[in-house]
């Protein structure tokens, strides 16, 4: 239309009318061309199946060197005549006055280096719905100005007139299962409970003057109580919670054991079971992991790359065979449809 | 239509028809063809009346018809009166359009043209400016527009003319804003878009944050509101320039300075040489004093020639006496029609008519006089060129329309994904009931203890939830309908007609025209053009006319010509002592024929000579410039004029200048008279009238008046127009009509453009008659075309043959190369023209188009009839199977008969309503039935034909033909043509193509393209064409597959259907505006899958446009699976690897989100054809914008994603996460290319082999390899 062609024509050449020569214009730019040879598709199959395979077996062993003690414990945890039902089970547990103490013994299967990862694990709890994701304001974490912030923490955002502090549904349902550690008979392990949240989330998210306020105050109560003496940036617990799973199964960090687990070490668990899954048949596990390069225990990364390679070979091998059976009839004009078939035009 | 309108031929039967008995009743049959379609047509109306149950009518039309000698007006007023709707009789009178037709002076039916196409045919979608002329023209019978001469205060007491402001700017400061959101929100994408925005203002489906979901909609709007505030600032500026130019105006008895905005109608100004004409004004005197004035009309048609225009003598005299004018003009109300105007001016108790020859329009210059003086009648908005500023008309691409239907179907998938997760919803929430108050993540009430405790929150009801998770669904998936789609294709179009305008190969050297884009919306139906139709004159052949041949008095001339050299000139001027006429270009002399010339004027045929050139230089509308030369030092002598002549037609040009070659120089020619310097002797001849060619008549003439008192009409036309109305009494006469026949159709077999000259004596009583009728019919208000040409008959009868000319038209450079490339590339190729037979096949011939290994079918039929049963004929013959054209066995066919259709003259007609001519008696009125029937004949036949020719074609009938194949099959149809006749066939192609020639520029502002040369064509359609096919193609697959594949994995992760995004929202409304839309618009605008050169050398190529091999519904669904496949990809294997572990929501979703940008970007990349540093710099550089977002997002605490992508770079998971998933989503489409290019590969991909392996140097060695192998 008139803008390019105008603006083309610019003002040294004003008089002839003839487009300019550039290579751009001409749509003449010296290019790379790939095109798709049986030796490209042989050498880019190759070349994936070489890289794969090998990272897919530094995944699996990986994988194979972390060592990981699970017990899921949401059952066992509540006595015998509790479990028939759901509702006796909510029952229990919204008893304040029952005994919710348990002990769980673990053999350690494999020497365990420290850091030893401690972490729970939830099951069926959907901390990625929308509602419960939305259920939280920033702002009122970072800074004491913005306390009355609260609207997106409904129905979670006052009490009493009051705003809460830390608002929503994600700080009200903070996780109140705590785990003591003894191993070989009374012999105690510490958990190192600092440093298991995001020093970002430390620094800057959740703000060093915010303190808790107001919280779990309400006629229900949705699980742990802070201290208010504890700056938001202190919590380190409520840090990690806030940090909404993306997936209904999802582990958090509860600490790291920093001394090392022999193997057929036996560690008692005492737990204290208070938090309330049962309402909506969730499952709850503690869970001892190491970590590597790789992170947790994880054979599907290390198993979809050796099969990706191998898939990569196969497809290779496949293509050299039928490359060396057939040669392609490349650049030869001879083969376009016309002249082979001399058909309908 | 016009009440009025159908009625021009039935006022006119009759009197044709007295006419005609008046003046030779013993014409061939074929003389009156016309008038008996006149007849017929009448019968025709007499017929529909009655049905219509109108006795009344009926009666007073025979009425009527006998009355056909009273004044027309009053039979004229009679029918207005009786046939109050119209509208009523619209289908019924449809068969008698083309005649209707007929009757227009060729101008006038130009400029009509396209108006009337569409009211014939409604189903063209575009909406063109519908003239409304035709209500103008009756409103001007009830209500003139009156013009007090040089008194605007009486003019305009009533305010009802405009002043001279123009305005072409659509707002102003205050009502830019709302009048450009309601422009813009004429587009269904950006309601679509402000309907997701509002629903995501509802509190309970805010999903995205408020604000951010603003974001894209002011987007689009802001840019699209800063373009047009722009342009509009421009045509601001440039309005306010033009306003506040001077015009010399009448004011006070002097002429002084005002700006143009305050000229008012009724004032009286002066334009002197060279300036620009500020409104529409009726001359009334010049510096010339017989009140000529020329002037260039290119900013109005382009045409570069000079235009006479005349101020009428009774003005002109008093204006240039000195003498101040006063006076009344009535005239029509404004229209566009920038070729007519019908006013009357009463001066001084004298009544008489102005025409379009004394009106200059705004916008011309004048040139050549020295001033003009002139009254304004329209002024400002109202001028014709104001009226004619028309936007181009805008045309939906094919592919676009497709895309269209694909759209739906993901408007499917985006209602049952919806559906989905809604019902999902509804029973999610039916199981957990009871669970839902204290469930942590949903939690539906408050338990506070104050005021609002046990109130629901959000909460309303399972089916109401339900219902919002619809709606919050849908504004979650979005996307999936691609809207960023119709931004980016209108930026690729834009990137791509850049390139077409800029390619040197379309450039035309020798008229300095650069290709034009026109309209923006259609590059890509250039990839698959399958029929073409082209006029002939001007488009093939360059439309520069050579006198070639003449028959003079039944011997043939020029069959050698010589160049008219000096030594024969110095000869010829020694014995006449005649003064030089220098020409602007020289042409060619038979010497035989200068030598009758110089005889004495004595003898039949040196007299016959004498008056055939007296006629070439008499009888035409071209004006001579002299310029005398400076005297320069040269061989020459100083006496030297250089003439140049000026004028509309090509031709008449040719035929003046050849007869001032022999010797026969128009050197001058005024309203009244003009002189013809015949050998050295000044001859000053009276015009006492003249009749314009018109399309009808198919002639002109001129009565003159020789000095020696005597009067004769000198004619020149069409063969058949002429040769019917000879005088055939002598036998001299039917020896020399033989004769010429003879030469008329050797000329014409040569492809020679022909016509017939001729003469006669009028008597006194003649003279007088057609004088009074003459008189009367150019001053009448009404009709004045049809008058005229009543009047032109009676004259023009009784010829006296002279001789015929012969004019080469060459044909254009490349012409049959282009014609042959074309026709391998599977393009068919029609050319309409309205030579005769044996002109257009001899052309058909020259430029390849036939070649002489094909069968001919002529089908040259004069009656209905005979044109059925011809065409069946050949139908039959050729085994050309019935209307499927899907038949495999029609297609088999088709390339078994290389055929060619030849269909002259009557026998288009015969699909067309004017099928009648030359029938005797007038037909009962046909059905539209068998109209159609014979058009599927038709139909049949010439779709199994390469080549079609049609002959003698009306540009009307020639947009009937291009409807004709439009309608009845999916093929692209492209009409490419120069003139003004071929404007309402481009209008109605899919693809309109103008050549901007020698006939003005209506063509080109009536065409989608324009260039300078027919061959330009090829490398439009098969190197850009396909180019831009394969792009848009390409982008539109691409684009859709970019947004399904974001939604589809958003639509796995419904986590407990509550529609909750792991991806931020600015991540969200940045994927599709930021993150992935400037690589597909660098692949749309520069990929190319194969060099010009390829696509030149092998332009059976061409057919995968044809053949829809870039966009389908098999390739949309392959790319839904290939989608599909990906999404899940993408969805599962960061689920499964991060299974059980501690990742984030956010974090997952910054995987998500950097792992959908690389994978879209790395399967463009898998696509592109042509990697320039460009296409590296826009895939590889959003993916390095994305991961720079991605960092700025995450480094800003209040976001609930802060520093994700600084936690998740550290893991290498994340990395073999990535990498992984690029891999396995891509592998089956690299795989599925990898054995189609072994197994199947597409022509195109064997030519981009052949082309890039033989490019590179190792080709050979390759060779060898695979050789051995």
């Amino acid at each position: 239309m008139a803008g390019p062609s105008s603006a083309a024509a610019g003002s040294a050449d004003r008089n002839s009318n003839r487009p300019k020569y550039s290579q751009f214009s001409q749509q003449e730019l010296s290019a790379c061309q790939p095109i798709v040879t049986p030796k490209l598709v042989i050498t880019v199959f190759t070349v994936i199946g070489i890289i794969f395979i090998p990272l897919g077996i530094a995944s699996l062993s990986a994988s194979n060197d972390v060592v990981e003690i699970s017990d899921r414990y949401e059952t066992e945890c509540i006595p015998a005549e509790n479990r028939t039902t759901k509702d006796a089970k909510i029952q229990f547990i919204q008893n304040s006055q029952s005994d919710k103490t348990c002990t769980r013994s673990l053999t350690v299967p494999k020497h365990m280096k420290p850091p030893i990862y401690v972490y729970y694990q939830l099951d069926n709890y959907y901390q990625n719905h929308r509602r419960y994701v939305k259920s939280i304001s920033d702002q009122q974490l970072r800074s004491p100005g913005s306390e009355n912030d609260t609207s997106s923490c409904k129905p979670e955002n006052e009490e009493n007139g009051a705003s809460i502090v830390p608002c929503g549904l994600i700080a009200w349902s903070l996780f109140n299962d705590t785990y003591s550690f003894t191993r070989n008979n009374n012999v105690s392990l510490t958990v190192n409970k600092t440093d298991i949240s995001w020093k970002s989330d430390r620094e800057h998210k959740f703000g060093k003057d915010v303190y808790p306020k107001n919280f779990q105050n309400g006629s229900l109560i949705g699980g742990a109580t802070l201290k208010s003496s504890i700056p938001l940036s202190g919590q380190e617990d409520l840090m990690v919670w806030m940090r909404t799973a993306a997936m209904p199964t999802f582990r958090k960090l509860y600490g790291r054991i920093e001394v090392d687990l022999q193997a057929n070490d036996v560690i008692e668990v005492s737990l204290n079971n208070t938090y309330n899954v049962y309402s909506f048949n969730g499952k709850k596990s503690i869970v001892l992991s190491t970590a590597n390069w790789i992170g947790g225990k994880n054979d599907f990364l290390g198993v979809a790359y050796i099969t990706v390679g191998a898939i990569c070979f196969f497809l290779a091998a496949c293509f050299t065979y039928i490359y060396l059976k057939k040669p392609s009839r490349l650049q030869d004009p001879s083969y376009l449809t016309w002249n082979t078939n001399p058909g309908p035009l | 239509m016009n009440s009025d309108e159908p009625l021009l031929p039935s006022s006119q039967g009759p009197h044709t028809r007295v006419a005609s008995s008046s003046c030779l009743r013993a014409n061939s049959s074929s003389s009156s063809a016309n008038l008996d379609d006149a007849l017929c047509d009448i019968d025709l109306r007499v017929a529909d009346r009655v049905s219509v149950g109108d006795r009344d009518t009926s009666n007073s039309f025979d009425h009527s018809k006998q009355q056909f000698n009273s004044a027309e007006s009053h039979f004229f007023r009679q029918f207005l009166l009786e046939c109050p709707a119209p509208k009523g009789r619209r289908l019924v009178s449809w068969g008698t359009m083309e005649l209707q037709h007929e009757y227009k002076s060729s101008a006038f039916e130009i400029s009509r043209a396209p108006s009337r196409v569409q009211e014939k045919l409604n189903k063209s979608q575009r909406l063109r400016h519908r003239s409304g002329q035709l209500d103008d023209n009756r409103l001007n019978q009830l209500n003139p527009r009156l013009i007090y001469v040089d008194d605007p205060r009486k003019t305009n007491d009533k305010f009802e003319f405009t002043g001279n402001e123009i305005r072409t700017s659509k707002y102003t400061l205050i009502t830019f804003l709302p009048k450009n959101l309601f422009i813009q929100f004429h587009r269904v994408a950006y309601l679509y878009f402000l309907a997701i925005v509002c629903l995501n203002q509802l509190p309970p489906l805010a999903v995205f944050g408020r604000t951010v979901s603003l974001f894209p909609l002011l987007f689009v709007l802001c840019v699209t509101a800063i373009k047009d505030g722009y342009e509009d600032w421009r045509r601001h500026r440039s309005d306010r320039n033009e306003n506040n130019r001077e015009a010399l105006v009448l004011q006070a008895g002097q002429f002084r300075m005002k700006k143009w905005k305050k000229i008012r109608v009724g004032e009286v100004v002066k334009i002197l040489a060279d300036e620009t004409i500020p409104c529409d004004v009726v001359l009334l005197g010049t510096s010339d004093p017989s009140g000529l004035a020329y002037i260039q009309t290119m900013n109005l048609d382009g045409e570069s020639n000079l235009k006479t225009r005349f101020a009428r003598q009774e003005t002109a005299a008093t204006v240039s006496e000195g003498g101040i004018i006063l006076g009344l003009i009535r005239c029509e109300q404004p229209n566009r029609n920038i070729y007519e105007f019908t006013a009357n001016m009463e001066f001084k108790g004298q009544r008489f008519s102005l025409s379009q020859s004394n009106i200059i329009l705004r916008g011309c210059q004048l040139k050549n006089t020295d001033w003009v003086i002139g009254v304004v009648v329209y002024a400002g908005q109202e001028t014709k060129a104001m009226l004619n500023s028309a936007a181009s008309p805008s045309k939906r691409s094919r592919l676009e329309s497709y895309m269209n239907r694909e759209t739906l179907w993901l408007s499917v998938f985006l209602f049952v994904m919806c559906a989905v997760v809604a019902l999902g919803m509804g029973l999610w929430l039916q199981r957990h009931h009871d669970e839902l108050d204290i469930l942590p993540y949903y939690r539906k009430r408050y338990f506070t203890r104050g005021e609002d405790n046990g109130k629901p929150f959000k909460y309303y009801g399972i089916p109401m939830e339900t219902f919002f998770s619809f709606l919050s669904s849908i504004i979650v998936f979005q996307i999936m309908i691609p809207i960023s789609l119709y931004i980016t294709m209108e930026v690729v179009r834009l990137g791509q007609s850049y390139f077409m305008i800029e390619d040197r190969h379309l450039y035309d050297s020798l008229s300095g025209s650069r290709f034009q884009c026109r309209s923006l919306n259609i590059n890509e139906d250039l990839g698959q053009i399958r029929y073409i139709f082209s006029d002939k004159t001007g488009t093939l052949t360059e439309n520069k006319m050579e006198f070639r041949r003449a028959s003079v008095f039944g011997k043939n001339y020029g069959a050698s010509l010589t160049a008219a050299d000096p030594s024969q000139d110095v000869k010829l001027s020694g014995t006449a002592g005649r003064k030089r006429w220098k020409l602007k270009s020289e042409t060619a002399v038979d010497s035989e024929l200068m030598e009758i010339l110089h005889k004495t004027l004595d003898g039949d045929e040196r007299i016959t000579a004498h008056e055939f050139f007296l006629t070439l230089a008499a009888c035409n509308t071209v004006i001579p410039m002299l310029n005398i030369s400076p005297p320069s030092g040269n061989e020459l002598s100083e006496g030297v004029e250089a003439i140049e002549y000026q004028g509309e037609s090509p031709d008449e040009l040719a035929l003046v200048s050849t007869a001032s070659a022999y010797g026969y120089t128009l050197c001058e020619r005024t309203s009244g008279h003009i002189v013809i310097d015949v050998n050295g002797e000044k001859l000053r001849l009276d015009v006492l009238g003249l009749h314009e060619f018109d399309s009808v008549r198919k002639r002109m003439s001129v009565v003159i008046k020789f000095p020696n008192g005597s009067v004769k009409v000198l004619v020149k036309g069409a063969d058949t127009s002429i040769l019917s109305i000879l005088d055939e009494d002598t036998i001299r006469g039917n020896h020399l009509k033989c004769a010429t026949q003879g030469h008329l159709k050797e000329y014409s077999s040569e492809g020679l453009r022909t016509l017939v000259v001729a003469a006669r004596d009028l008597s006194d009583a003649e003279l007088e008659e057609w004088q009074s009728r003459y008189e009367d019919a150019s001053t009448s208000l009404t009709d004045r075309a049809t008058k005229l040409r009543q009047t032109a008959a009676l004259i023009e009868c009784n010829l006296n043959l002279l001789g015929a000319t012969a004019i080469e038209d060459k044909l254009q450079e490349g012409v049959p190369e282009t014609i042959e490339s074309l026709r391998q590339a599977g393009i068919k190729v029609w050319v309409l023209t309205g030579d005769k037979q044996e002109t257009a096949i001899s052309i058909g011939l020259s430029c390849k188009l036939l070649t002489t290994d094909m069968q001919q079918i002529i089908i040259n039929g004069n009656s209905e009839e005979q044109c059925r049963s011809l065409l069946a004929n050949a139908k039959a013959r050729y085994g050309v199977k019935g209307a499927n054209r899907k038949s495999p066995n029609f297609e088999r066919k088709m390339s078994a008969d290389t055929n060619y259709c030849e269909i002259p003259d009557d026998a288009n007609v015969s699909y067309m309503p004017r099928r009648h001519l030359q029938k005797e008696e007038a037909p009962t009125c046909s059905s539209l039935a068998l109209i159609i029937d014979g058009n599927s004949l038709l139909f049949d036949l010439a779709t199994s034909c390469r080549v079609v020719i049609c002959c003698r074609v009306a540009p009307l009938q020639k947009a009937g033909i291009v409807d004709l194949i439009k309608s009845r099959t999916d093929d692209m149809t492209l009409a490419i043509g120069d003139g003004a006749n071929d404007v309402s066939m481009i209008q109605m192609a899919d693809v309109g193509v103008g050549i901007c020639g020698q006939e003005g520029r209506q063509a080109v502002m009536a065409s989608d393209f324009a260039m300078g040369q027919f061959r330009f064509l090829k490398k439009l359609l098969l190197v850009h064409g396909h180019w831009n096919y394969q792009r848009v193609g390409y982008l539109v697959l691409y684009n859709f597959y970019r947004n399904a594949v974001f939604v589809l994995m958003l639509f796995i992760l419904c986590a407990a259907f509550s529609t909750t995004s792991a991806l931020t929202d600015w991540s969200s409304v940045f994927y599709a505006v930021i993150y992935t839309s400037v690589p597909t618009i660098f692949v749309g605008i520069l990929d190319k899958d194969l060099s010009h050169r390829t696509l030149l050398q092998y332009p059976k190529l061409y057919g995968a446009g044809h053949r829809q091999e870039s966009y389908n519904l098999h390739l949309f669904w392959i790319t839904m699976i290939d989608t599909l496949w990906q999404s899940l990809v993408l969805f599962y294997i960061p689920v499964y690897i991060y299974k059980e572990s501690t990742i984030d929501i956010w974090s997952m979703g910054s995987l998500w989100t950097i792992a959908v940008v690389i994978l879209v970007n790395v399967h463009l990349a898998m696509d592109i054809h042509r990697w320039v540093f460009m296409t590296h710099a826009a895939v590889w550089g959003s993916i390095v914008i994305t991961y720079a977002c991605m960092v700025v997002l995450d480094s800003i605490p209040v976001f609930p994603n802060y520093w994700t992508i600084y936690h998740l770079a550290l893991s290498p998971t994340y990395w073999l996460t990535i990498c992984l998933i690029i891999i396995v989503a891509l592998l089956p489409r690299f795989l599925l290319k990898a054995v189609q290019q072994t197994f199947w590969p597409s022509d195109i991909q064997i030519a981009r082999e052949a082309e890039i392996l033989r490019e590179r140097p190792d080709y050979l060695g390759l060779r060898a390899d695979q050789g051995s192998g």
